[in-house]
């Protein structure tokens, strides 16, 4: 009896634990087989920062650091680092003895010649990210010294791999980056090396063996196969010729089939780094969306929770506003975004709304989209709004939304965990002027919310970033420049014998680092 | 002969140039331009990204530069450089070539033999029961959309009964070389040529024995029949022999179809062709690509046209080339 209560009491200890403390001893060895979708356009991850680059390419190159499921700072290429009382100085500290994949020392030089000379040419998010970046040194070859003009709440959170890779000078410098040919075989510090890619067929990446961690990577080589079509997808995984589909590879309708399949895991975490959130984009430049009444009224008109049942199945949670609850800053108080039809009826009726004609667009992304777009046309439908739905393609839709020729339009954008770097450009009337489909596209124009927006990003304090945040938050859900609909989360699918492979808040653009086949 | 091969090959430059030019103008008339694609994948674009996309693809110059530069080019057979897939475009698709050669190829000839085979056989039982199931199966094919029958027939022989790969060229990782690798090509080809091949199996079997039918009332079939021949040889040398014009034209338009006409197997099966390259190069917005895709394609429909012009001559002497 004692012998039995002990061994309960060790049980739920261990499952306490989690899975780190239970998990076995990694076996090296064995070839993964993942999907990668679509095909990526090219591997520089210093030059291309869409998804399936940073999936594949986040195994090859490496940023300074990595991020946990609370998006804390881990070590990466920076071992340690630390923060200058007035938070104007940021010192890192390299991990010694780390090669490039031609055999090359990485050094600090590479450090600043990535974020000093490269990146600002190639990269968006980091030329935004580093304004107020004073000047970058490297002491020595191990160190390297970031000074800032203001202090800039986010700047811990700007160096993973994806928004900041460390790229190898010594075949860059004094070229002409775009076109330089070593784009086509990407030369990194990562754990995985580039071998082959059959265009149209697969990329084979395999194991660096002088990587700097002891031991690491355990996995001999990865094949990241293409497979156009999402049915075809969830039917390699069926019939075995692949073990990992990162999330969003297949439709929603085919996750269930799947996860009922022997020896098939599933995780959704990995994506708190990017928060995806959609949310209808209003046009409140013109047209009958300008009435905040009316923008009210579509967005209690909407039932988030069918369309997170019915055609997510389940996956994710209705969103409570611009901030996703993965990001920093969010505010959990804030009041729920209500489905109330009557009261929408009560607003479109105070508004005098006509019956216009409203033009929505879906998003081109596949199935699950069409259908959320019929699902809202008809609850819109039900309050009295007339909706057209305008079937675009990818190019379609694009020049749509940036040439603001549309009233309600899907879309999903990331936050990269910090409400300075993936929330305010959505809001903020600098980036109100059309061009661009992912700046402000509604048109949104509010003094009051710039204002804290910059007040925010400029404050070191985290607790004083809490206090304006939370004020814009509550500021932004009352005026309802767009209509948030949910927090998506793309499950990852895997055979259960793939260990780890998610680590971070990056999931599995950085996985592979850790991941082991259990033989 | 030489004149008229001659005559046929110079019009049809003429052709292709037109259709480069047209081709040039309705693509970019459709809505959104590679820059913004490949911002909008990225997730987070400025106006300096797009502009330096705009500027690195050519975009930034005035149209009829643009095409001046493409014809120009297209002139010397150098059809452009791909941004996307960072590959010259003539590299890009000679590369995809022989992936769609080879299934399309397997799918029209298997068509064409079976099709010709039960369109013969169909009509020689005119209103049995044998002609009633071969019509009967050659209109459900005719009717069943090509990626619905591609995908039964995976979650069938792939899923189902493990026989056949699902999907791809070949099987990766493997390293197959030589007798083996062409082996390993051959099972991957079955699921995907034998789908694209039904839909034309069964045009091929309806114009068969539509065309054997109204031969075999002709006279010259009554007279052989009166002279006692045995049915078997006038159905072979008599009614088929003639028959089989109209097929042959059929196919012929077909046969230039070949490179472009297998999107929808290609996407399903992941066969790295180059309908599949067209199809994301369209939904991309890759200008070179598309139309070099688009050219090749024009190219092979004029090529086939006038090997079918050639053949009939050789089935049917009474045509000539010359006329």
């Amino acid at each position: 009896m004692k012998y039995s209560i002990g061994k309960t009491v060790l049980l739920s200890l261990g499952l306490l634990c989690s899975g780190a403390s239970i998990a076995e001893t990694p076996q090296s060895g064995g070839t993964l087989n993942a999907v990668v979708q679509p095909e990526p356009p090219g591997l520089m991850l210093g030059i291309l920062q869409n998804g399936p680059t940073q999936n594949v390419a986040g195994q090859i190159y490496e940023g300074l650091l990595r991020y946990d499921e609370n998006l804390d700072a881990m070590p990466s290429l920076a071992k340690e680092w630390s923060i200058s009382d007035d938070g104007l100085t940021y010192t890192f500290h390299l991990e010694e003895g780390v090669k490039w994949h031609d055999g090359e020392p990485f050094t600090s030089a590479d450090v600043v010649f990535s974020i000093d000379v490269f990146l600002p040419e190639t990269n968006t998010r980091l030329r935004n990210n580093m304004q107020r970046l004073e000047s970058i040194t490297a002491p020595d070859d191990n160190t390297v010294v970031f000074k800032l003009s203001a202090p800039f709440g986010p700047f811990l959170g700007v160096f993973e791999a994806g928004s900041a890779p460390i790229i190898p000078k010594h075949i860059y410098e004094g070229t002409d980056f775009k076109n330089n040919p070593a784009n086509n075989t990407p030369i990194g510090t990562g754990p995985f090396k580039f071998d082959k890619w059959e265009k149209g067929s697969y990329i084979h990446l395999v194991k660096n063996e002088e990587y700097y961690l002891e031991g690491k990577p355990y996995l001999d080589d990865i094949y990241y196969h293409i497979i156009p079509d999402a049915a075809s997808r969830s039917i390699a995984y069926e019939t075995g010729k692949v073990d990992l589909l990162p999330g969003g590879s297949i439709e929603n309708f085919d996750v269930e089939r799947l996860l009922a399949m022997d020896n098939t895991c599933s995780s959704d975490k990995g994506w708190e780094f990017f928060g995806p959130l959609s949310w209808l984009w209003m046009n409140n430049a013109s047209g009958p969306l300008a009435d905040v009444r009316i923008r009210q009224a579509v967005s209690l008109a909407i039932d988030r929770e069918f369309a997170l049942n019915a055609l997510w199945n389940g996956v994710g949670k209705v969103a409570s506003g611009p901030v996703s609850s993965s990001t920093r800053f969010y505010d959990s108080n804030l009041p729920e975004l209500a489905y109330d039809p009557d009261k929408a009826r009560q607003l479109l009726k105070d508004a005098g709304y006509d019956g216009e004609t409203l033009r929505l667009l879906p998003l081109p992304y596949g199935e699950t989209w069409q259908r959320w777009a019929e699902a809202v046309k008809q609850n819109l439908s039900e309050v009295g709004i007339n909706v057209e739905l305008i079937a675009t393609d990818a190019g379609g839709w694009n020049q749509k939304l940036a040439e603001r020729d549309y009233d309600l339009a899907f879309t999903y954008l990331y936050q990269y965990g910090d409400p300075d770097l993936g929330v305010s450009r959505t809001y903020i009337s600098t980036n109100a002027e059309p061009g661009s489909p992912w700046n402000n596209v509604s048109g949104y124009i509010n003094e009051e919310v710039d204002a804290l927006f910059a007040e925010a990003s400029a404050a070191g304090d985290a607790e004083q970033r809490q206090e304006l945040y939370s004020k814009v938050q509550a500021k932004l859900v009352e005026e309802a420049p767009v209509a948030w609909l949910l927090e998506l989360s793309f499950p990852t699918i895997y055979r259960c014998s793939v260990q780890n492979p998610i680590n971070t808040a990056t999931g599995v653009n950085d996985g592979m680092r850790d991941a082991w086949i259990k033989q | 002969m030489f004149r008229f091969i001659a005559g046929r090959l110079f019009k049809s430059v003429i052709i292709l140039f037109a259709i480069l030019v047209l081709n040039f103008f309705l693509i970019h008339a459709a809505p959104g331009d590679p820059a913004a694609i490949m911002a909008g994948e990225a997730g987070a674009a400025d106006e300096k990204f797009l502009t330096d996309l705009r500027e690195q693809f050519g975009l930034d110059k005035p149209l009829m530069v643009q095409l001046g530069t493409y014809v120009w080019g297209a002139m010397h057979l150098d059809l452009g450089f791909s941004y996307r897939q960072q590959m010259p475009v003539s590299e890009l698709i000679w590369s995809r070539l022989p992936a769609t050669l080879l299934l399309t190829l397997s799918a029209f000839s298997l068509s064409i033999v079976l099709g010709v085979l039960a369109g013969v056989k169909a009509s020689a039982r005119q209103g049995t029961w044998v002609d009633t199931i071969i019509s009967t199966v050659a209109l459900l094919f005719y009717a069943t959309p090509l990626f619905w029958v591609a995908l039964m027939a995976s979650l069938l022989f792939s899923v189902g009964l493990g026989w056949l790969p699902g999907f791809g060229y070949e099987t990766i990782g493997a390293g197959y070389t030589g007798l083996r690798r062409a082996l390993d090509i051959g099972t991957h080809l079955i699921l995907p040529a034998s789908t694209l091949g039904l839909f034309f199996t069964a045009v091929y079997m309806r114009m068969t024995r539509a065309s054997m039918l109204e031969v075999s009332r002709l006279d010259f079939v009554k007279t052989a029949r009166a002279k006692g021949l045995a049915m078997k040889l006038i159905q072979r040398r008599h009614i088929l022999r003639n028959a089989l014009l109209p097929v042959i034209t059929l196919a012929g338009l077909q046969a230039g179809q070949v490179v472009g006409g297998a999107v929808l197997t290609e996407t399903v099966f992941a066969w790295p062709g180059i309908g599949r390259l067209m199809f994301e190069a369209i939904n991309q917005r890759d200008y070179n690509v598309i139309l070099g895709v688009f050219f090749v394609c024009a190219a092979m429909v004029l090529l086939f046209n006038l090997i079918t012009d050639i053949l009939y001559g050789l089935v049917d002497p009474r045509i000539s080339v010359i006329s």
